[in-house]
């Protein structure tokens, strides 16, 4: 029991970071239609961007305290995201206006090209690391209801607190604040948006912006989980079933789609993995999104989009 | 002033609708023939053969393939790498298991194992287009990469994962030497490619580009979606499986199952966007494009960087070589959606009227 409630914890915990970055392909969808494939090389460029500049700000700047440097390195690194995202709507995204989806994701992929190369050559391309001084070792909990408690990772934790305060934000700014209603009526009708006077240019700047610092969070988290390096893309294939699974236009969908798959991914690994040989992880989400296709193509908290194939 | 069609008068439908209506681009395509088959073998060197002809060749085919599913067929698929997976281990498994079992044999059918694969991952597309088709294609990707990887029956139980072909002959005839692996992998190309252009200019690439265009408007006038999809997902995964299978034998030699990751169905699909979707001719453009970017790149930039005095190292390289690839995509997908090949009938009409402006 206590076994299967670690893996549980375990899975939740990878879920909740897989959500992270699944939440940067629902913002960008949401207000523009396009499904960002390069979500995966931005998580890279920005942990890149954020490891080096907090490299380098203690040794230009001679600011020692490392908490300041982390803050500075934050900030420099969100400012380079909005660069990042004002590039792509002057370069890309105003010229492909209208249209096809298809065509919109195969300009994300050549984007994603771009800024694996760009940010490599930016930044570097050995390992580096992000010291964000989380603990690492971890706790026993709930000792008194277990016989020898449950093996917590302390920096899971903390991931996971990050990425839920990191939701509750961008639900308040969704919500309540007024750039969050025109980027919601922008997600919901271009045209009618822009005939109310929304400016959409400067809706996709701040959206691919938004997406951008969740892009530069998630980079953050992963990198100080498992080092900066080039692996860090494919963090973004893996979080791909996820917005399938909660559905393209849902935030609750991304968080919850996390959850699932990280604990699907972890149980089915455990439990299932031995029967068939093992690293069944690579493919059980997609294949688990692949039936959901089938069945509710929405995902599960997706908006019914009534389209005959 | 050479290029004109004036004169050449059709008396027969059959004259008029063949592949190359025009006698000098009769005469062209006869010249190409030639070259390949007879000029090209006799000049070239073993590396040029190795490095650039036979996966050119072979790339081109495996571009072929896609180009049918995606430029044609409006299906976008991420998941070619699988494909050709499927058709390699597949041929393996027929070549190693089956004693004096046919090249040509196996090779064909790794690529019905191949159509197979590709029509179940191509069920999705009769529920869903567009990213949901990409992300069900992405599955068959990375099911693949498990598949082989894990499963050590398809590869013959080898300790380390990798497999390797040797003594490979077709008739009788050794495929040794590089020439005789290009001289080969022509051939088949050269048989797939008339094959894939009789398709796509007959009723069933008709009814593959009436579904690219509209679905809706093309189930309203007879054509059914899900044979068309279905024989589009077949017809290419079988060429893209026999690609697969030649990559394996000929070009690599000796493979895992990195080799067929989802960087090289990228690359593919990279390839069938540069050259031209839907067009068989932009397949090869798209593929002679993608092999020869790097190697002119890692040619020429660390002498023009050498001209202000910067030494670039081949990390450099490679990440300027991704950066020329994203930007390049980008690029056509605004600039010239129709690839390479549209450039270059844009450049066929400008020679028909040459001299002369209008």
């Amino acid at each position: 029991m206590a076994f299967f409630l670690e893996t549980l914890f375990g899975g939740l915990m990878a879920g909740m970071l897989y959500s992270l970055v699944a939440l940067g392909f629902v913002l960008i969808y949401k207000a523009s239609g396009v499904f960002n494939f390069a979500q995966g090389a931005m998580v890279l460029f920005a942990a890149l961007a954020m490891a080096r500049f907090a490299e380098w700000i203690p040794l230009h700047l001679g600011i020692t305290n490392m908490i300041a440097a982390n803050v500075l390195a934050f900030i420099a690194a969100g400012f380079m995201m909005f660069v990042v995202a004002w590039v792509i709507e002057r370069l890309v995204l105003r010229h492909l206006v209208n249209q096809e989806g298809t065509t919109l994701l195969m300009a994300t992929l050549g984007i994603s090209y771009f800024m694996e190369g760009a940010g490599q050559t930016l930044f570097g391309s050995s390992a580096y690391k992000i010291d964000i001084g989380m603990p690492k070792e971890p706790v026993m909990i709930m000792q008194s209801t277990f016989e020898g408690g449950l093996l917590i990772n302390q920096e899971d934790l903390y991931a996971a607190l990050i990425a839920a305060a990191m939701v509750a934000l961008l639900s308040v700014f969704f919500q309540k604040t007024s750039t969050g209603r025109a980027l919601r009526a922008v997600a919901d009708d271009h045209q009618a948006a822009q005939s109310i006077g929304i400016p959409l240019n400067r809706i996709w700047v701040i959206v691919w912006c938004v997406a951008g610092v969740v892009a530069l969070v998630a980079g953050m988290i992963w990198g100080s989980k498992l080092g900066v390096q080039f692996s860090l893309t494919t963090v973004a294939l893996r979080a791909l079933p996820v917005v399938i699974l909660g559905g393209l236009t849902s935030v609750p969908g991304a968080i919850v789609g996390g959850l699932i798959i990280g604990v699907g991914e972890k149980l089915s690994e455990v439990y299932l993995g031995p029967y068939v040989g093992g690293g069944i992880e690579i493919w059980f989400a997609y294949v688990l999104a692949l039936g959901f296709l089938l069945i509710r193509p929405q995902g599960l908290f997706g908006e019914k989009i009534i389209d005959r194939v | 002033m050479f290029y004109r069609e004036n004169g050449q008068f059709k008396t027969s439908y059959r004259a008029d609708q063949q592949i190359l209506p025009i006698a000098q681009d009769r005469v062209a395509m006869l010249l190409m023939l030639v070259i390949a088959f007879v000029v090209v073998p006799s000049m070239v060197s073993d590396y040029m053969f190795r490095a650039i002809l036979i996966p050119f060749l072979i790339l081109s085919m495996a571009a072929i393939g896609v180009n049918i599913l995606v430029g044609y067929c409006g299906q976008i698929s991420l998941g070619s790498g699988a494909f050709m997976a499927v058709g390699a281990y597949a041929a393996y498994n027929f070549q190693v298991r089956i004693d004096g079992m046919p090249l040509l044999l196996s090779l064909l059918l790794g690529g019905l194992c191949a159509t197979a694969f590709g029509m179940l991952f191509g069920l999705p597309s009769l529920r869903v287009k567009g990213l949901y088709l990409a992300v069900a294609t992405l599955a068959a990707q990375f099911f693949s990469d498990w598949m082989f990887l894990r499963i050590s029956w398809f590869t013959n139980n080898s300790t380390s994962g990798s497999v390797a072909v040797s003594n490979l002959q077709v008739f009788g005839m050794p495929i040794e030497s590089p020439m005789s692996k290009y001289l080969f992998c022509l051939s088949l190309l050269v048989v797939i490619a008339l094959m894939a252009k009789n398709l796509v200019r007959g009723a069933v690439g008709r009814e593959w580009m009436a579904i690219r265009d509209m679905d809706v408007a093309a189930a309203v006038i007879g054509i059914r979606p899900m044979y068309a999809k279905m024989t589009a997902f077949a017809v290419s995964s079988f060429i893209v499986g026999i690609a697969g299978a030649l990559w394996a034998f000929v070009y690599l030699g000796s493979w895992e199952t990195a080799a067929f990751n989802v960087d090289l169905s990228f690359r593919l699909l990279f390839m069938v966007i540069i050259g031209g979707m839907g067009s068989i001719m932009g397949s090869f453009f798209g593929a002679a494009f993608i092999i020869i970017l790097p190697i002119f790149l890692s040619q020429a930039l660390p002498a023009f960087a050498s001209l202000f005095g910067v030494e670039i190292s081949t990390a450099g390289i490679a990440h300027a070589e991704l950066m020329a690839f994203g930007g390049l995509i980008v690029w056509f997908l605004i600039v010239e959606p129709h690839g390479l090949a549209k450039l270059w009938s844009i450049g066929k009409q400008k020679l028909r009227l040459w001299p002369f402006p209008h």
